[in-house]
């Protein structure tokens, strides 16, 4: 004898109750900017110390291997070395060079004394979520160590994106490549606006983003000059190094010029990055 | 209960190696997508229901950590689990052609949306770029590490049955 079963909700309709709930958590995180919530607190706590788990083991696994690999390639490279030495010496007096001029320009646009006076928090990548058509970053610190949404991120001396979500222990970052994001530039030379968009198709195949909407009516700007954020951003912080040009060429409309820009932060091998503690808004105030 | 910790084990160990092991295992910046062949596998191995709500899990995971939109993974991914669950009747536990399909064709369908719906709509018309760089690699790698981890969904899912069909006939 089999006992009459409970009633059992019919799987579509179940289905069509999650639809329901998902098109609402999409529309309410589009209207009104909110993000998880209780959901990332939790969820945080139980894969952000795995995450740094894996990290660390992984990233001492890899070391040890890399060291193997690297006595094979040893003497290889040494040849190629030595042949990139007398390459380089000439490289470097002609940097120096630049470098004197980037100085006399940055203490022409006051950047020498705005950059490094942000106050910056260092905090370590332990995942790359968001699979092979975006490039978001989590990394280790969260609002507990005061990070908020919209803050700077940068690795070395370049940008690399900006906070877009935070939980207690992690944020998740938007990458200045990812195909959706615009950040609008400057050429330092000239002090010319663009704006400057992240391409998966020119990222993965040539490594550089993309820019458009320079207006550069006297061709001053050229291949090689440095691209800086803008003060007209709302977001990223004036003056922070996106990457040098690096092709150029005029609109169909003769006016405008846009073209390619090389990232100056190598987005293959980010393991540690700064965020800016300063946002935007607040030194407006 | 057993099953539901276990599956909830699975998916955290494969996203968890998602997001970092296979990160820097990846070739020419591409990754396998581990999520879609475990929605898939017990979408097709345990029916309708357990592989929407296993999609669903999924999706949420990525959405928490990775993109700006909430939900949005989930829907996909829970209906990804959802169809795979209608294959359940045609699924033989050694037939590997049937499961290695549905994988390949979740994936593909997976990324076939996730292209028309945020990066069509933007004007990104180059589609043969997208097919040829980002789909069908993805494929590939995605199929490979599905041999291995295939086999292993299987054999957990077959242990757990045989463990709960024992104790359901004990109580009968």
């Amino acid at each position: 004898m089999k006992r009459k079963p409970k009633f059992v909700l019919p799987t579509k309709y179940i289905l069509l109750i999650l639809t329901c709930v998902c098109v609402l958590a999409m529309l309410l995180s589009f209207t009104l900017n909110i993000s998880g919530g209780p959901l990332n607190s939790a969820a945080g706590y139980v894969f952000i110390p795995m995450q740094r788990g894996i990290n660390a083991v992984g990233g001492w696994i890899s070391e040890k291997s890399d060291s193997l690999k690297q006595l094979n390639d040893v003497m290889k490279e040494n040849e190629e070395l030595k042949r990139k030495v007398d390459e380089l010496t000439t490289e470097l007096n002609t940097l120096t060079l630049e470098q004197y001029e980037l100085e006399n320009l940055r203490d022409l646009f006051e950047l020498d004394q705005k950059y490094p006076s942000y106050e910056k928090i260092a905090a370590n990548v332990i995942g790359k979520v968001s699979g092979n058509w975006f490039s978001n970053f989590t990394i280790d610190k969260g609002s507990n160590d005061g990070i908020e949404v919209d803050m700077n991120v940068i690795a070395g001396s370049g940008l690399v994106g900006i906070v877009t979500d935070v939980g207690p222990n992690y944020s998740t970052i938007s990458s200045i490549i990812n195909d959706t994001n615009k950040v609008s530039g400057m050429v330092t030379t000239t002090s010319d606006n663009l704006v400057v968009s992240g391409s998966l198709q020119s990222m993965s195949e040539r490594m550089v983003i993309e820019f458009s909407d320079l207006n550069d009516s006297d061709g001053e700007v050229a291949v090689g000059d440095p691209v800086v954020t803008s003060y007209i951003s709302d977001k990223y912080q004036q003056g922070i190094l996106i990457g040098y040009i690096s092709s150029i060429e005029m609109d169909s409309n003769n006016l405008t010029k846009s073209g390619t820009i090389t990232p100056a932060v190598d987005f293959e091998h980010i393991q540690e990055v700064l965020v800016i503690r300063n946002k935007k808004q607040q030194t407006k105030e | 209960m057993r099953r539901k910790i276990i599956v909830s084990i699975i998916i955290a160990i494969c996203y968890l190696l998602q997001s970092t092991l296979f990160q820097r295992l990846a070739f020419a910046s591409i990754s396998p997508n581990l999520l879609i062949i475990v929605v898939s596998a017990f979408g097709f191995m345990r029916g309708k229901k357990e592989g929407m709500f296993i999609g669903f899990f999924c999706g949420l995971l990525l959405d928490i950590f990775g993109g700006r939109i909430l939900g949005m993974y989930a829907l996909l991914y829970m209906y990804i689990g959802y169809l795979n669950g209608r294959f359940r009747k045609l699924f033989y536990p050694e037939d590997i052609k049937l499961p290695m399909l549905l994988i390949a064709g979740s994936d593909i369908a997976c990324n076939l949306l996730i292209y028309f719906f945020l990066f069509l709509f933007r004007n990104r018309y180059d589609f043969r770029f997208y097919l040829l760089h980002i789909m069908v690699p993805e494929l590939v790698y995605t199929m490979v590490v599905t041999i291995f981890l295939y086999a292993l969904i299987l054999d957990i899912n077959q242990r757990l049955e045989v463990i709960e069909k024992r104790s359901a006939t004990k109580f009968v």
